[in-house]
């Protein structure tokens, strides 16, 4: 079935298949097209990753002390860390899954990255929920299995429900991306010279022929897949804002939560999306695949999701009010005057007010400004996090009992080297794996009236 | 350009995608059974002790009753080891020159006690108190094995948790009075047994199955009914029998 | 408790003593590597390493280690390194170790009791030690013992800790290199035989059989003289009588027959000798339970906020200096008659004229108490006040001093210095005390020390005297030693000891005077032979010492005293300077002894919740005129001596009052006292030991970090605490806050019953909290840490938030909304706050793996065994009662004493209680160990566990009584009759948890007349 019209701009420039496979495949095969600058990045990378591995031994080595949790915060970086990188894992499969069923093809060429974006943030956030107990070595406990305990889980703990959702969602979004490599691996496959490359995306690519059989599987596979992870989009961060929503301390009880968490996360995501994406695309010419329109998008949905957040913080403030409950006003109070105000009115400012420069399209087609709005949008969400968990912690029913919290040197550490882990396994992804859909991307050409002798039309967003 | 992979690699594919889906199966179960071995248990490992003392020759050939030397075993959590001196009351009359009795005759002299192997153990956490035990008529042969047959003391049960549980969650189906004396207190009951067995009288199926080592554990209704009756008679708190509490704290 | 067995406590274990001995000799004179090697031989022995590498303290293998070798392992044990335990699949085989002989009266696994007494100042207070298979484990308070009556203060419950303080004293040190107790004798006798100026230096005395050995060995060496100094002494109180009698007499109170108290500076809840008694009958005395109505009414006037101050009806803080103006208006009022024209320093004479109004109303049933620090007349003002008001032979009455010698203090000591100093003094003899760190500042006694020819110093810990003394011999613990005491009433009491010494170098007082005597004896013969000659005992001696020693105490306190007291006209000191500087006793470390106590120095105090430090009090007005703040320093000097202290800016204290607490700074002392806080001896005065009136205070520069368990002076918590008026009861009940959101038990709707029983007969555990008896001692905190195995955080880790207290005392102001400075006069509100046991407990649902369940009983387990520590209880735990490991805190002290501690701490531990290890969390457990015991004892009995049978640790100890726990199923139950109090409410009740303990209002009797 041929989608209506498709807006030409999504594929720029003189292009024909064979333009397409070389554009995206000789990323992969002729390893000289990676300047230093891949090298200055990915060497930070790993230094960063090396201070995980550094933190993660020590904290093992002594526990969780290291940090500066205590009572009554008995969740502080840990957890917020952990939410963060779960919702920047979101924008992934949001774009692969949903838009897929939705029909848009703009998502083509931006799907790939998306999803092993996904893919290492979830990486990165399941380190902490393993990492933040007392005792890691005993996590095991949590996964129901007949034990010389006689013994199961407590089922109606959200952090059980935690282990399946993010388990669930890491397996589905992991499928979902090496079901989307197979028949590209295939292209890299035929088109390297390298007999170890072949070798080894031969293996992967498993005995992909093109034949018709294997394009009808395929396609049925990946609906399917699609149509599994759209529920987990919405569910995996409705089931971590649980965490909060469920329990009775003032600041995390808030009904609001899950849709909250969810617009939260896109934001999020389509942001990270766009800090990686608009350099990517410079550092290897991907600009005719990648363009101005699909950035204009995101950008314009990262408004919206944005606009969904910030109605999240009003409410907020309304139900503190509404509840007329001597402590939700406390705390309401504590937020605005109290120590951490400095948290929470620059998570206004970068969540609130900043992105609705995301309103005028002039600005939406500077790529400069575009970028910094995303990155502010980041580090928005980032505090939004540390303003609900830690900062809810150290106001209390009981007066007596509130006590400040401030992360120690192994907190950022830690944060530090999940950000490092995150960039290399994002460095080798576009070294050694087309970081854009081909085939689809030739299929979208297909659609919109095959190869093109002359350039498309206009012009602008070339600045 | 030549092929990469021989025909065989379809094989080979499909293969590892089961083995893939067996492996985790796989050591699930190794792991299961490993825990649950004497390996990991000590289960039926008889342990070499400074003085090679057999409960056999004690208990069922001489019938000496378990409480001469475990004295306090009705009156604490703590079933008490025997202090040099109560060896010697014995065998300070007879086998005064046995060289197998040398160590206690040793440590009697120089007040020195003797440092048995530790057979049965439990860890720290878990508060485990013998009077109650016996005070509810459970047999020493319960968790302990055929005690009256070992030449070399050796561990009789595994003492996991789920194992404990098995009891406590259904008491009716351990607790059990001895028909022929229903007269004797639960507690004079456990002992009972010993001296039955050893003057060889006749044995019911679950005497003898305890007297072998086996669990009081029935699965026969008319005896789980009677279970629930003496549940009721002892006055075990059914309910609070499997809280938390009652071994952790 | 058990009485036999006696002979098996005294029985001379010499056979182990030998091989620690023989080392001993043969290192005599070597230096401390070699001598610890070799202990380590001594210490290898398997089962002890075993118990020592076990991360839990392993059960079995402590209880069955026989108690001789077992000593003889604690006395290696300092030489052993730290190695942490490893469990797991693969265990290394355990050994289980029986006695040779078995003592008759032990059954394995029981504990047994055993009465003794603790001495402080001089004065003894009866405790019952329990004692698991030969080591102490707990200290209570003795029931029967008038000075206790089964409650104990906190230092009483850190003795424990103290006793098995790896760095106590372990060996006989002659100018720091080892020596042997022979050695010393004969050095000592020669010096002794020699003549010259002896001088035998102690603290106060008050055991009649030690005052005996130093009478007869001043007899022996004529040329001997006794001088006593202790930090605490009570010069005022003595001198006072003196002044007012004509010799020194000991003033009891008996608060059950007091209506109307004024308090002239006087902490008699945190100070006097009988402070845990008086706490009890105080607190008796405004039991408003049931439809009583009746309470007695507190006025005190302090010059630092103290226990007595929190709990008054009225309080005014004072400048020490106004005390005696006030006492002597008083006197006027009542004696004259005639309302006072004005008041005293900032107190009106209004209120002057109600107080003494009130008190006269009161006849015979009044009583006015002069403070410790107060000068010796105002202690006689207060007696002629007394007795005019006829409370002398009813709530007031006389003994014969404790003291043996009730003679000042501080002009011997002077005089002592003085002989130092000119270098007149052959052999100086210190039995306990520290006088190079706690003489007063003005006397240099540390040089002094240095200068005499000869010097001993027995103490408990090697600390700055020890190390200035030629020879240091270690002493022995009062729980391994024999001994006796007197009460704060008189009553005569034997202390006996729970053990053999730990260490064989260790000597008593008594047994180190009788050996320097020539007669060398057992502290056993010692007692027993000084009350056989003393004809003690009435009757046939043998039964009369048994039950002696079964009781901890000779039953009948001192005769009383028929006195009439003259009155001195005294022309009361006026304030002088700006500032007067106010010295305190520690109410944790006392005057230092307990500097390296870790319960001590970690125990939050009453007003500032201020651990691991002392500090510079000083109020709000006082702190904006200095220009400083908490934290920031002062400058404090006079009289040449100057010292540097941080500020800590307390509401409540009286404007131009600094106020200093002694007992910090140590500078030899252990790991753990070691340069804690700061050391303000130096600027106290022989012979002005309490108040300095004329010291400079300024600002000094820096800041300092505290470690305060409460962030802020909360001035709010009105909804928490419930609290009111006599009269506001008899309007009003139970204090409803007038925004609570519904009234009072249960009636939130709701769709289950008010109360969930689940089926079958069982006891429902429920506790009650009594806030009008709470005084905020603490004692009830350090009980549950020495019951429950709780460890010790240090400082750094306070102040992160992270202490492991599992009752914590909160603190809240009240202020009086017409008073222009609300921080100006607060009264607090002591609110103690452990685990409540909610029915509907919100830590249980968010639990992962299920590690803390309801039990049948209505208790909230928590299995430690099974915590991963995800501490998402904790965040959803509104009391945040729950306390996280988040270091191996048991093991690895490293983070406050620079250094792996032994392991000899393992002894300390309850063995009823498992020791939690790194990333678990816990939280009070209502004793659930004391519960499973008695459940056990009662099924075996056949019969339902009885009404008070189960008493939990903090109940147990807590000396106004302020806590009750039973089964709140049986209706009869004494705390099922007390929930259902009329003051009694829900913390927290909105919430709809149905916690099972209930707080009590507390009911504050102000005098209408005054408008606080």
């Amino acid at each position: 079935m041929a989608i209506p019209q498709i807006d030409p701009s999504l594929i720029e420039g003189k292009q024909n298949y064979g333009t397409i496979d070389e554009m995206i495949a000789s990323v992969v095969t002729d390893q000289k097209r990676h300047k230093r600058i891949w090298f200055i990045v990915f060497g930070l990378a790993f230094l960063l990753m090396n201070c995980l591995i550094v933190a993660v031994t020590w904290l093992l080595y002594r526990g969780i002390g290291i940090w500066g949790n205590n009572v009554p915060v008995g969740w502080g970086l840990d957890i917020v860390n952990f939410v963060w990188w779960i919702g920047i894992g979101h924008a992934g499969t949001l774009i692969s899954a949903i838009l897929l069923l939705l029909r848009q093809p703009w998502r083509n060429s931006i799907n790939r990255f998306a999803e092993a974006m996904t893919i290492f943030a979830v990486m990165c956030a399941g380190l902490y929920p393993l990492l933040h107990t007392g005792r890691p070595w005993l996590a095991y406990w949590m996964f129901p299995y007949t034990n010389i305990l006689g013994l199961w889980p407590q089922f109606r703990s959200p952090l059980i429900w935690d282990v399946f959702a993010v388990s669930t969602y890491f397996t589905v979004s992991l499928l979902f991306w090496y079901i989307g490599l197979v028949p590209d691996l295939a292209t890299i496959r035929d088109r390297t010279r390298n007999k170890f490359a072949r070798t080894i995306c031969g293996a992967a690519s498993l005995g992909w022929r093109g034949a018709g059989r294997h394009w009808h599987r395929y396609e049925q596979a990946y609906m399917l897949l699609a149509g599994l992870s759209t529920p987990l989009v919405l569910s995996v961060h409705s089931i971590v804002s649980f965490d909060f929503a469920v329990s009775i301390v003032p600041g995390w009880n808030v009904t609001l939560f899950p849709p909250y968490f969810v617009a939260g996360a896109v934001f999020a995501g389509f942001a990270m999306v766009l800090n990686l994406l608009i350099p990517v695309r410079a550092m290897y010419g991907l600009k005719e695949l990648i363009t101005m329109k699909h950035i204009d998008w995101m950008a314009k949905i990262m408004l919206a999701t944005g606009l969904i957040v910030f109605y999240g913080y009003i409410c907020e403030v309304f139900y503190a009010w509404y509840s007329a409950t001597n402590v939700e006003l406390t705390l309401l109070m504590w937020r605005f005057t109290g120590p951490y105000m400095w948290f929470y009115w620059s998570l206004i400012l970068c969540n609130g007010i900043i992105p609705q420069l995301m309103w005028w399209p002039k600005l939406r087609k500077n790529l400069v400004v575009i970028w910094i709005v995303a990155f502010f949008v980041n580090i928005g969400m980032w505090l939004e996090r540390f303003v609900i968990i830690p900062v809810s912690l150290t106001k209390n029913y009981l007066p007596a009992s509130d006590r400040l919290y401030m992360p120690t040197f192994w907190d950022w550490m830690m944060f530090a080297g999940t950000i490092g882990m995150f960039m290399v396994l994002l460095f080798l992804f576009i070294r050694f794996l087309p970081s854009i859909n081909i085939f689809e991307v030739k299929d979208l050409l297909y659609k919109m009236g095959g190869p093109r002798t002359k350039p498309a039309h206009h012009e602008e967003g070339q600045a | 350009m030549a092929q990469i992979f021989k025909p065989s690699a379809n094989s080979i594919a499909r293969a590892s995608l089961v083995g893939f889906a067996l492996l985790p199966v796989v050591v699930g179960l190794g792991a299961a059974k490993l825990s649950r071995s004497p390996m990991n248990t000590d289960v039926g490992v008889a342990k070499n002790q400074p003085v090679a003392f057999s409960h056999q020759h004690h208990v069922f050939e001489l019938g000496i009753d378990c409480r001469y030397c475990h004295t306090s075993v009705e009156k604490s959590a703590f079933a008490g080891i025997p202090p040099t001196e109560t060896c010697m009351s014995c065998h300070s009359q007879i086998w005064t020159n046995s060289p197998l009795l040398e160590p206690v005759r040793q440590s009697y002299e120089e007040q020195i006690p003797l440092e048995w192997n530790r057979i049965n153990d439990i860890p720290a956490f878990v508060n485990f108190n013998h009077s109650i035990h016996i005070d509810r008529g459970i047999q020493c042969n319960t968790c302990h094995g055929a005690m009256q047959d070992m030449h070399m003391t050796e561990k009789g049960r595994a003492f996991q948790m789920a194992w404990c549980l098995d009891c406590h969650r259904n008491p009716e189906r351990f607790i059990y009075v001895d028909e022929k004396n229903p007269d004797l207190s639960p507690r004079q009951q456990v002992f009972n047994l010993y001296w039955k067995y050893q003057a060889d009288e006749k044995l019911t199926p679950r005497e003898l199955q305890l007297i072998r080592g086996k669990e009081q554990f029935t699965n026969n209704p008319h005896e789980i009914m009677e279970g629930e009756q003496l549940v009721k008679d002892y006055g075990v708190k059914r309910p609070e029998l499997a809280d938390c509490s009652i071994c952790h704290y | 408790m058990e009485i036999a067995g006696q002979q098996e406590l005294v029985m001379d274990s010499s056979e182990t003593q030998l091989n620690l001995e023989a080392v001993r000799e043969k290192l005599a004179g070597k230096t401390g590597k070699e001598f610890w090697r070799s202990l380590e031989e001594v210490a290898e022995t398997q089962e002890f390493q075993a118990w020592v590498e076990d991360e839990f303290p392993h059960r079995a293998s402590i209880s069955e280690v026989d108690r001789r070798s077992f000593l003889k392992y604690m006395g290696a044990s300092l030489a052993l390194a730290g190695l942490s335990g490893c469990r797991g699949m693969f265990l290394p085989q355990k050994k289980i170790v029986p006695y040779v002989n078995q003592p008759e009266e032990l059954v394995p696994g029981k504990p047994l009791f055993y009465a003794t007494v603790m001495s402080l100042g001089g004065y003894a207070t009866g405790l019952l030690v329990e004692q698991a298979t030969g080591r102490p484990i707990k200290i209570e308070g003795n029931p029967e013992h008038p000075a206790s009556l089964g409650a104990t203060d906190a230092i009483m419950q850190g003795a424990l800790l103290d006793f098995y303080d790896p760095d106590r004293s372990q060996d006989i040190l002659e100018e720091g290199r080892f020596g042997t107790w022979d050695s010393f004798l004969a050095a000592a006798r020669a010096r002794l035989a020699a003549g010259g100026a002896i001088r035998l230096l102690t603290g106060t005395i008050g055991s009649p059989v030690l005052a005996a050995q130093i009478e007869a060995f001043l007899r022996q060496f004529p040329s001997a003289k006794w001088v006593q100094y202790e930090p605490g002494a009570r010069e005022g109180a003595l001198e006072g009588a003196r002044q007012a009698f004509g010799r020194p007499l000991n003033p009891v109170y008996h608060f059950r027959e007091a209506d109307v108290v004024v308090s002239l500076d006087c902490d008699f809840l945190g100070d006097l000798p009988g402070k845990l008694r008086y706490a009890r009958d105080f607190a008796d005395g405004r039991r408003l339970e049931g439809n009583d109505r009746t309470m007695n009414r507190l006025y005190a006037f302090e010059s630092t906020p103290g226990l007595a101050g929190g709990v008054a009806d009225h309080r005014w803080p004072v400048r020490p200096s106004e005390v005696p103006a006030i006492a002597q208006g008083l006197w006027a009022r009542i004696n004259a008659g005639g309302d006072l024209a004005e008041g005293a320093g900032q107190v009106p004479a209004a209120v002057l004229n109600s107080i003494a109004k009130d008190l006269m109303a009161h006849r015979g049933r009044s009583l006015v108490l002069p403070g410790e620090g107060q000068p010796a007349e105002l202690h006689a003002l207060a007696h002629a006040i007394n007795a005019a008001l006829g409370s002398i032979g009813t709530s007031v009455t006389y003994t014969q001093p404790v003291e043996i010698s009730p003679e000042p203090q501080a002009p011997a000591l002077r005089e002592l210095a003085g002989e130092l100093h000119a270098g007149k003094v052959e052999a100086l003899i210190i039995l306990g005390g520290n006088p190079a760190y706690d003489a007063p500042g003005d006397l240099k006694f540390a040089e002094a020390i240095k200068k005499a020819a000869f010097s001993v110093h027995l103490s408990l810990f090697g600390d700055e005297t020890s190390a200035l003394c030629t020879w240091h011999l270690p002493e022995t613990h009062f729980l391994e030693a024999w001994g006796d005491g007197r009460a704060y009433d008189g009553t005569l009491s034997i202390q006996q000891p729970l053990i053999e010494p730990l260490y064989p170098t260790a000597h008593s007082a008594l047994e180190l005077l009788s050996a320097l005597r020539n007669k060398p004896k057992g502290g056993y013969d010692l007692v027993r032979e000084h009350h056989r000659a003393a004809s003690t005992f009435s009757g046939d001696f043998e039964k009369a010492w048994r039950k002696a020693l079964h009781d901890g105490f000779v039953p009948g306190a001192g005769a009383v005293v028929a006195v009439t007291p003259t009155v001195t006209r005294w022309a009361a000191p006026a304030a002088s300077g700006e500032f007067e500087v106010v010295f305190k006793l520690d109410p944790s470390v006392h005057d230092g002894r307990f500097a390296n106590n870790g319960w001590m120095q970690e125990l939050p105090r009453p007003w500032t919740k201020l651990t691991w430090d002392n500090a510079a009090l000083v109020s709000p007005g006082s702190a904006e005129k200095l220009g400083v703040q908490t934290g920031q320093m002062l400058e404090i000097e006079q009289g040449g001596a100057k010292i540097v202290t941080p500020v800590w800016v307390l509401p409540g204290q009286p404007d131009g009052v600094v106020t200093l607490t002694l007992g910090f700074g140590r500078e030899k002392c252990g790991i753990i006292g070691q340069e804690v806080g700061h050391n303000v001896y130096p600027l106290r005065k022989s012979d002005q030991p309490w108040l300095l009136t004329d010291a400079s205070v300024k600002k000094g520069s820096g800041q300092y970090k505290f470690a305060s368990t409460q962030i802020h002076h909360d001035l709010g918590g009105k909804d928490v605490v419930r609290v009111g008026t006599l009269e506001e009861m008899r309007a009003n009940p139970n204090f409803q806050p007038a925004h609570a959101h519904h009234g009072g038990h249960g009636d939130l709707p709701s769709l289950y019953p008010k109360e969930i029983f689940p089926e079958g007969d069982l006891p429902q555990w429920g506790m009650t909290v009594d806030m009008n008896a709470c005084i905020g001692c603490n004692a009830c905190v350090t009980a549950c840490q020495a019951e429950n195995n709780t460890p010790v955080v240090g400082k750094s880790q306070v102040a992160r938030g992270r202490e492991m207290h599992w009752i914590r005392i909160d603190r809240y102001y009240q202020t009086d909304k017409k008073s222009d400075d609300p921080l100006a006069n607060p009264q607090p509100v002591f609110q103690p706050v452990m685990c409540v046991h909610c029915e509907s407990a919100p830590c249980e649902p968010v639990c992962p793996v299920a590690a803390t369940v309801h039990s049948h009983e209505g208790l909230n387990q928590m299995i430690y065994n099974r915590c991963i520590g995800t501490r998402y209880c904790s965040n959803n735990c509104p009391y945040k009662v729950r306390r996280f490991n988040f270091l191996d805190y048991p093991h690895l002290q490293k983070q406050f004493t620079g250094g792996e501690r032994p392991k000899l701490l393992k002894l300390l531990n309850n063995p009823d209680v498992s020791v939690r290890s790194r990333g678990v969390m816990e939280k009070c457990t209502y004793c659930v160990q004391r519960i499973n015991e008695a459940r056990i004892e009662a099924k075996k009995e056949r019969r339902p566990i009885r009404d008070g049978e189960v008493v939990t640790a903090c109940q147990q100890v807590c000396p106004t009584r302020a806590i009750t726990f039973g089964n709140i199923a049986d209706k009869d139950s004494k705390v099922a009759h007390l929930r259902h109090d009329p003051r009694g409410y829900l913390l927290l009740e909105e919430l709809n948890v149905r916690p099972r303990t209930t707080h009590l209002a507390k009911v504050r009797n102000p005098n209408p007349e005054i408008q606080a």
